[in-house]
Order: structure tokens, then C-alpha cells, then sequence
């Protein structure tokens, strides 16, 4: 079975909900969302704490009614969407292979397409911790499912390794289901996650983080029973004078987050080395025309109003591309100084406003972030703070981007006492 | 009352009870574990060695040439992935003579497809070798299978031809009543028997004494290993060994038959039988281990790492002895896998030297339909399936693309898996890049549904391995 679609959009997450409803209002009909869960919604849909939407909304929000508001901007336009469907592959022209049980494994040949597939969660196995391989270690995503989807206790006396968002919120969940949790490790000396999530998540319920440790070995056969962690060093080697053991039963991992993009490569669209995800322009285009990326696929995002806010670009785009309006003028190159360690996008290709965003790779106070076109100065931002857990963003002006096609942009993180 | 009992269901187990199923005879096996295949079979280097490694005249030269010859044929006829990838054991300039030596010993092992190789054709075949080795054994008989793959196949068309397949079944004790024995489990089972084959692995020693036939003593040495992602599994072609020491065959980088790549084993003799653990010193001696002789080996794509023990006997060579109706195998360590075909045929010629067999049986199944079939079938075959049952259309695990349908196979076949890592080892779900992180509620759910268990009962391996502990609370 062939079908044919004006816009395919792998993913029905809160991204790939948003870049449909906003390809939709752009003028595009022939839409099909293709979503592997059995509802729309992602992620999100475990992720029953508030705190979402306060920028899109205006209001506070739980995951799954997040999920929800955006399920219905796409149901009150009618936009198809197929569940349970797998994307197995991608061509490089635009074929789509995909399966579910209803209509066995089918392609569809789209005009454009939008990726949306989200990010997974970095694995116990890419760690290398010595030990034994018993039960009792998840993802803390994973350990989010059993809890808030299938309705149980995954265990009792907990250890988390790793502060990302997810981690800090289960430290609370587990906590309110009745668990201990005796310890949160961080192998870096700061947080990765958002400083509102370490002060509800572990200050109020007096749990403590551990800053410049990590987990060095495992304990237990059968299920888990304690772990040996250690305070590392500027290297981040551990320390062998500093090990202490914990008794617990469950190790939590929240240990990274990876865009999920097997589809990509397998499209043949390069990747950025650092964000995991697709090398964009300002409309989350990819190398490949009529190809957009964004979400979590494209990098990890902070909150998901601003993977929705990403998502309206490429889908607003990508109904331009499909109606035949859009065109690039422009060549314009981004690069950074590895105190920012990335930017999105990573090209410009049109003389508009373009806001970019970017994550810097250490704590830094008193800086400006200063943009330039070789040694001239385009743009000088005073901050106060900037930290590897929260996504900055600068905005550049169509009228300076119109003069610089051909070169080459800049990012960098300049001290307040450094002489510019 | 059975026939014969084979004690232990690793490969070299499931192989015997295979080739037993033939003949008219009440046959079972007993296994300690909540699963077969448990044991050194679950975690070895998967290789199909060529047979140069051996001392010449040995039990295990015999056995590994034997086995080289014959596992093709029982892969296929079980439907077990079978890739002749060749082997090269490298060297640099100063072990030259050791590599010569191998291929002198090979030859009077009767190995086909042996040559020795300079560094140019080398790193023509494989770019990715150290560029200082200096000289390799090229053996073209070489070949990589997965042994719990053939274990499982193995142990299922035995139960399909008959054999009872008995599991969590630790034998504490054997009595000799008569003509006949009573094996008697930790958990107060009895299973009588005419004939005994104590293939119980790294516990063999034990099974031993308890027939009173325990001279010999098997010891636990420690092999770590890494798997690296898929995107890896391109980055050598051929197995890749460096001469070997009196530890073993030293740090090996390999394909897998999955297309990940395996990078091991360490060498560490240690005391306790049930301490797989892996190590931080492993781990390093891997990086650098390998590093000889392949270069610039993606360690950051490991997704997983493992611990193996290999069964190493006290006398060097495999034990093969019969006494009184008990027949035992003692250090059936590497290769024990190449060999595990040889000692089922052997084993069958000595039992029917002594009578034990009889008549083969009318009707056995000697074809077996692959495990992995489905995923090999074109786009209008699967459609076929999935038109027949939905469950073949939704896919389970995302980073393998495994299936509903072929979870539910895994639960229901034989022999049918009880647990998560069961169904991990059948199907592959939850052993690609995220390791399960996705999947596993999904497959603890149909693990739940198939055996009529509740979700909380549902282990990763048996025994004590809980996944969850109870419902959340204000669901009582």
C-alpha cells in the first residue's frame, strides 16, 4: 500500500501536535500525524506533575492536560493521525515507511515532512559502572511510566544518579508514593536541571544532592542492593578515599536525555555533534529540502512550550514549502567558542528576524554573549548568569543578517573584565 | 521415571537432550535457573573457532574441529543465524614465531582455510587494525553465531520431540536406588532416572561429587565484555584476536550476528561461581587490550556491558567420562561452544555404545523454524501476518522494531520465556540503544497477560529479581 500526503509528521507529541495544527492554519489540508503510543501526547502523558504551560497558557498545567489542549487544537481541525504506528524508515526522497496492526506496513511518499520523534533517555550500559546487573535499575523516565501510567512501585529506598529535570521530579514522586530517597548524585559540580525543579523537588522534601559525584559500583545479584558512590574530581575521576556505601533497592538514572534520530541518519540528514539532532536553518529545515526537525529531536528543550514554540516554525515553514512560497537568499554559517556549545539553528538561509538559541557548557556569571561577523560586533548581551540547564536565546535583526551572506557568525561567552 | 536426565540446560545441555530426542526414551532436563541458557552460555565471545587453538591430541582439539565442521548444519537445521565472518589473530613483529606456531598447530589439527598474512593485506581487509602489528593468521573457517540463540533453539526442538524441560530445579542431591538414581531439588522435588549427563557447567565439579565421581574441580575465571551500538558493528569484519596467552585468547573485537560489536573478554580467575560482576579494572584492561590491535574503537558507543564465567577445569583439557550410568562433562570451557554439536554426537555414540538408546522414533522434527523469521520476511509477507493477527503490526520495542506478535511467540513457544531478560534473549526487545528504558512496561505487561500472572510478579530474571513491588498507594 502507497498513500500520498502533503505533510507527514512523525511524532504526536506536544511538538508534532504543534507544528500540525500550525501547518494546518498555514494552509495545508492533507496532514497525517503518525504517533507509535496509543494516544497523542508524548511524553507529556506520564508526566502528571504542573508547571507546564505558563508561557503558552498562561496558566499552570499538568502534563496530560497540556497534551490534552494541544489534542484538541488538532481534533477541532480534523487533522488525521494514525496511533499505534511505527515510522521504520525514511528516504532520502521523502518515503516514509511506517506499521501498525490495522494497515500492516504501508509507505507514504510526502512532499515535506516533519520530524518529531522526541529524545530518549541515556542508558545504564553507555555508563560502564562496575558491578553486578541486577533489577532494581531504571531510566527515571522508565520508573515515571511505572508509577504514573501502569500504577506501581518500582521501589522502596531510592538512589538517583544525575539531576536532570526527570530525576528531580521522580525524587519527588517517589517520595510522595512513600519511598525514601536516600541521595541525588551529580557528577558535575552543578545541576543540569532547572534551579525551580532542585528547590520543589529536593530542598522541600530535604533530600539531599550530592554535587561532583557519581555512582562507581553496583551491588546485589538478584535485586539491588546498595550502591558505592564517590566524590569525583576536577576530572570527574572518582576518588577512591571518598566511597561511601548506600543500602537501597532502586537506582534511578537521569543521566542525559538523546534526540532520538535513528530515522534521520537513516534519511541520510547529518547531525550536529553536539545536539544529537539534525544541522537546521532558521525554519528547522535540514540539509534535506522539505525535511524539518523539531522538538526534542532536534535538541533538548527546557520546557515544552518552547519545543511547541519550534515546532509553529517548522510547521508554518514546512506549508510554505508545500504551497511553493518559500526561497532561500541566503548563506550565513553559525559557529561558537565552546563555551557555547551549540546553537539551533545552525544556518541562517533567510533575511528575517531569527531568534537563536543556544546552551552554554559551564556555569558563567557576569558575561556578555557577543555575537560577531569576524571582528566586527554584531551584538553584545549582558547576563548575569548562564548555565548548562537552561536553553539562552539572543535575537538577531533581519536588517543586520541581510548584509552577511557568505559569512560566518560567531557565538561566543566573553567575561565582563575581558577587554572586547 | 525418566530414561536419561541431563543435568543443566546451557548449550552444550540442550545439544545433547536435541540429539538424544531422536530416540524412543523418556528424557528431561533439570536447570536451576528461571530460564536455560543461564549459565557461560548466556555470556561468552560467540565465536565459532577454527580448532588451531588447541593442543594437538587433545579432547578439545578433537572437539573444536568436530564442532567447526558440524555447526553450520545444526544452525541451520535450527534455524540459528550462523555467519561465517573468518577470524584473524594478529600480531606484531616479535610474535611472529607464536603466530606461525598456531598455524603449524592448525594444520595438525586438521583445520581447512589457514594462511598467514602480512600488515599490507591486512589493513587492506581490515582498515580499522593497529597499523604496528606486523603478521596474522587468517582462519576462513572462522565464524560467529549466538549462542543463546542455539541454546534456546536446541532446548525448544528437544521439548517439540518430547523432552520435559524442568526449570528453577537446583539439584542438592543424587542417590543411587537400584538401577536407578533419585536426583532431589533444593525445593524438596524428586526426579528418578536410569542415565545421568551432568552438563551443568561451572557446577559440574559439584554434580560430580554427588555421584561420587568428583576428581576433578572446575573454577570460575571472569570475562568482561562491552557491546557497542549497531552503528558499530561495520568497524570489523572478521574476528579479530591477538596471540594468545596462557589466560585464554586475550582481548577479542568481533561483529555480533545481531550487528552490534563485541569487544572482550578479560581473563580473571576468581573463587565465587555466582560473582559475574564487572569491574573497573575490566573495564580499563578492555580499552587498552583492544586498542593493540584495533584502532580508534567508538567506546563511547557502548551501550552495555556483561560479565561471563567461563567453566575452567584443573586439567586443561575437556572431561568426558562415563561411570555407572552417569555420564560427566568437566571444564567445557572455550571453545566449548564451537564444540557443544561435537560432544552431542559423541555423547550419542557413547550412550548407544552402551545400549542407553535403542530405536530412534518415528516423527521427530529435525527442521526448526528460525526465531527470528519474522523479521526477515518482505513487506506483502509480513502484511500477510499482520492481516491475520494486528499484533505482528505493532511494534513493541522501537530501538530493534520487534513486535507484539513476536513477544507473544516468545512467551508461547518453547521453550516459552518467564521473564523479561527471557524475552530479551528471544526477541532482542529491550537490547538495542536504550536498553529498555521504552519497552520493558509494555513487555511486563504481555509477560503478565500470556502467563496469567500479576504485573508485579513479573521478574527480570527469576528468583529474587523484582521489578516491581506493589501497586501505588490508594489502589488497594
Amino acid at each position: 500500500m502507497t498513500l500520498k500526503a502533503d505533510l507527514v509528521i512523525i511524532g504526536g507529541g506536544p511538538a508534532g501536535m504543534a507544528a500540525a495544527v500550525s501547518a494546518y492554519d498555514a494552509g495545508i489540508r492533507d496532514i497525517i500525524i503518525l504517533e507509535r503510543d496509543k494516544s497523542l501526547g508524548g511524553i507529556l502523558r506520564q508526566c502528571i506533575h504542573n508547571g507546564f504551560g505558563l508561557h503558552r497558557f498562561k496558566e499552570e498545567l499538568t502534563g496530560p492536560e497540556y497534551a490534552y489542549r494541544y489534542e484538541m487544537l488538532v481534533r477541532e481541525r480534523n487533522i488525521p493521525f494514525k496511533l499505534n504506528t511505527m515510522v521504520l524508515d525514511i528516504t532520502p526522497d521523502k518515503v516514509v515507511t511506517a506499521m501498525n496492526g490495522e494497515d500492516g506496513l504501508f509507505n507514504i511518499e510526502a512532499k515535506a515532512i516533519i520530524l518529531a520523534m522526541g529524545c530518549r533517555e541515556r542508558s545504564k550500559g553507555a555508563l560502564n559502572i562496575a558491578g553486578y546487573r541486577p533489577s532494581g535499575i531504571f531510566t527515571a523516565g522508565t520508573a515515571q511510566k511505572f508509577v504514573n501510567i501502569d500504577g506501581y512501585m518500582p521501589g522502596n529506598e531510592i538512589v538517583i544518579l544525575g539531576s536532570g529535570d526527570i530525576g528531580l521530579i521522580m525524587a519527588r514522586r517517589m517520595t510522595l508514593e512513600g519511598a525514601k530517597v536516600k541521595a541525588v548524585c551529580e557528577l558535575m559540580p552543578y545541576s543540569g536541571g532547572l534551579a525551580r525543579n532542585i528547590e520543589q523537588c529536593l530542598n522541600d522534601f530535604d533530600i539531599p544532592l550530592y554535587l561532583s559525584h557519581t555512582v562507581v559500583e553496583i551491588h546485589g545479584k538478584e535485586r539491588l542492593t546498595g550502591v558505592t558512590i564517590a566524590k569525583v574530581d576536577e576530572k570527574r575521576k572518582p576518588i577512591p578515599e571518598t566511597k561511601q556505601y548506600i543500602e537501597c533497592d532502586t537506582l534511578l538514572l537521569s543521566v542525559g536525555l538523546l534526540p532520538e534520530n535513528e530515522l534521520t541518519k537513516s534519511a541520510g540528514i547529518a547531525l550536529d555533534r553536539i545536539t544529537g539532532g539534525a544541522v537546521v536553518d532558521q525554519d528547522r529545515q535540514t540539509e534535506i529540502e522539505g525535511v524539518y526537525a523539531c522538538g526534542n529531536v532536534l535538541h533538548v528543550h527546557d520546557l515544552v512550550d518552547y519545543a511547541c514554540e519550534e515546532a509553529e516554525t517548522a510547521g508554518k515553514a514546512a506549508a510554505d514549502y508545500i504551497l511553493g512560497k518559500k526561497k532561500n537568499e541566503l548563506s550565513i554559517r553559525l559557529v561558537t567558542d565552546g563555551r557555547i556549545r551549540y546553537t539551533v539553528p545552525q544556518k541562517i538561509t533567510s533575511a528575517e528576524d531569527v531568534t537563536v538559541y543556544f546552551r552554554v557548557a559551564d556555569v558563567y556569571r557576569d558575561i556578555f554573549v557577543v555575537v560577531r561577523d569576524g571582528d566586527k560586533v554584531l551584538l553584545s548581551k549582558k547576563k548575569e548568569k548562564a548555565a548548562p540547564g537552561e536553553m539562552e536565546a539572543v535575537k538577531l535583526k533581519a536588517d543586520i543578517l541581510k548584509g552577511l551572506d557568505g559569512k560566518t557568525l560567531s557565538f561566543s561567552i566573553e567575561p565582563l573584565s575581558e577587554n572586547r | 521415571m525418566f530414561d536419561i536426565t541431563v543435568i543443566g540446560a546451557g548449550v552444550v545441555g540442550g545439544l545433547i537432550a536435541e540429539a538424544l530426542a531422536k530416540y524412543d526414551k523418556k528424557i528431561c532436563i533439570l536447570e536451576k535457573a528461571h530460564d536455560v541458557a543461564m549459565g557461560a552460555t548466556r555470556a561468552n565471545s560467540a565465536i565459532v573457532h577454527a580448532g588451531f587453538d588447541a593442543k594437538e591430541g587433545s579432547l578439545k582439539a578433537k572437539m573444536n574441529v568436530r564442532g567447526s565442521e558440524l555447526m553450520e548444519g545444526v544452525c541451520r537445521r535450527l534455524g540459528v543465524k550462523f555467519i561465517n565472518n573468518e577470524a584473524l589473530v594478529v600480531g606484531f613483529e616479535n610474535e611472529r614465531a607464536e603466530v606461525e606456531a598456531l598455524y603449524e598447530r592448525g594444520l595438525r589439527n586438521g583445520v581447512r582455510g589457514l594462511s598467514v598474512i602480512e600488515r599490507d593485506e591486512m589493513l587492506t581487509i581490515e582498515p580499522n587494525l593497529n597499523p604496528k602489528l606486523s603478521c596474522a593468521l587468517l582462519a576462513k573457517t572462522s565464524a560467529i553465531i549466538c549462542p543463546y540463540e542455539l541454546c534456546l533453539a536446541a532446548v525448544g526442538n528437544a521439548m517439540d520431540n518430547g523432552v520435559v524441560l524442568t526449570l528453577d530445579y537446583e539439584v542438592t542431591s543424587i542417590e543411587k536406588k537400584g538401577e536407578k538414581y533419585v536426583i532431589r531439588s533444593a525445593d524438596g522435588r524428586e526426579t528418578e532416572t536410569r542415565y545421568i549427563i551432568n552438563s551443568a557447567g561451572l557446577f559440574s565439579d559439584e554434580i560430580a561429587k554427588m555421584t561420587g565421581d568428583g576428581d576433578f574441580k572446575v573454577n570460575p575465571r571472569r570475562g568482561e565484555y562491552m557491546v557497542l551500538d549497531k552503528e558499530c558493528g561495520n568497524f570489523t569484519k572478521r574476528t579479530i584476536f591477538h596471540t594468545p596467552t596462557k589466560m585464554g585468547k586475550g582481548i577479542l573485537v568481533s561483529p555480533t550476528v545481531d550487528g552490534n560489536l563485541l569487544v572482550g573478554p578479560t581473563s580473571v580467575d576468581i573463587e565465587d561461581k555466582s560473582d559475574n560482576s564487572t569491574t573497573a579494572e575490566g573495564f580499563a584492561q578492555l580499552f587498552s587490550g583492544a586498542a593493540d590491535n584495533v584502532s580508534n574503537i567508538p567506546f563511547n558507543k557502548v551501550i552495555t556491558s556483561f560479565c561471563g564465567l567461563r567453566a575452567t577445569g584443573n586439567t586443561g583439557d575437556f572431561i568426558i567420562k562415563e561411570r555407572d550410568g552417569v555420564i560427566t562433562l568437566g571444564g567445557i570451557e572455550s571453545p566449548g561452544l564451537t564444540s557443544s554439536p561435537a560432544i552431542a554426537e559423541y555423547i550419542e555414540k557413547m550412550l548407544s555404545d552402551m545400549g542407553a538408546l535403542g530405536e530412534k522414533k518415528e516423527g521427530f522434527i529435525s527442521e526448526r523454524k528460525p526465531a527470528h523469521y519474522f523479521r526477515e520476511l518482505s513487506m506483502e509477507e509480513k502484511n500477510e501476518i499482520i492481516k491475520k493477527d494486528p499484533a505482528y503490526g505493532r511494534i513493541v520495542c522501537r530501538c530493534e522494531s520487534i513486535t507484539e506478535g513476536e513477544i507473544v511467540e516468545a512467551l508461547t513457544v518453547n521453550p516459552p520465556a518467564r521473564d523479561v531478560d527471557g524475552v530479551k534473549r528471544r526477541t532482542r526487545s529491550g537490547m538495542g540503544r536504550c536498553q529498555g528504558g521504552f519497552c520493558s512496561p509494555t513487555v511486563i505487561a504481555l509477560i503478565a497477560r500470556e502467563h496469567d500472572i500479576p504485573f508485579e510478579s513479573v521478574t527480570k530474571f527469576g528468583k529474587g529479581s523484582v521489578i516491581n513491588y506493589r501497586r501505588t498507594k490508594g489502589d488497594e
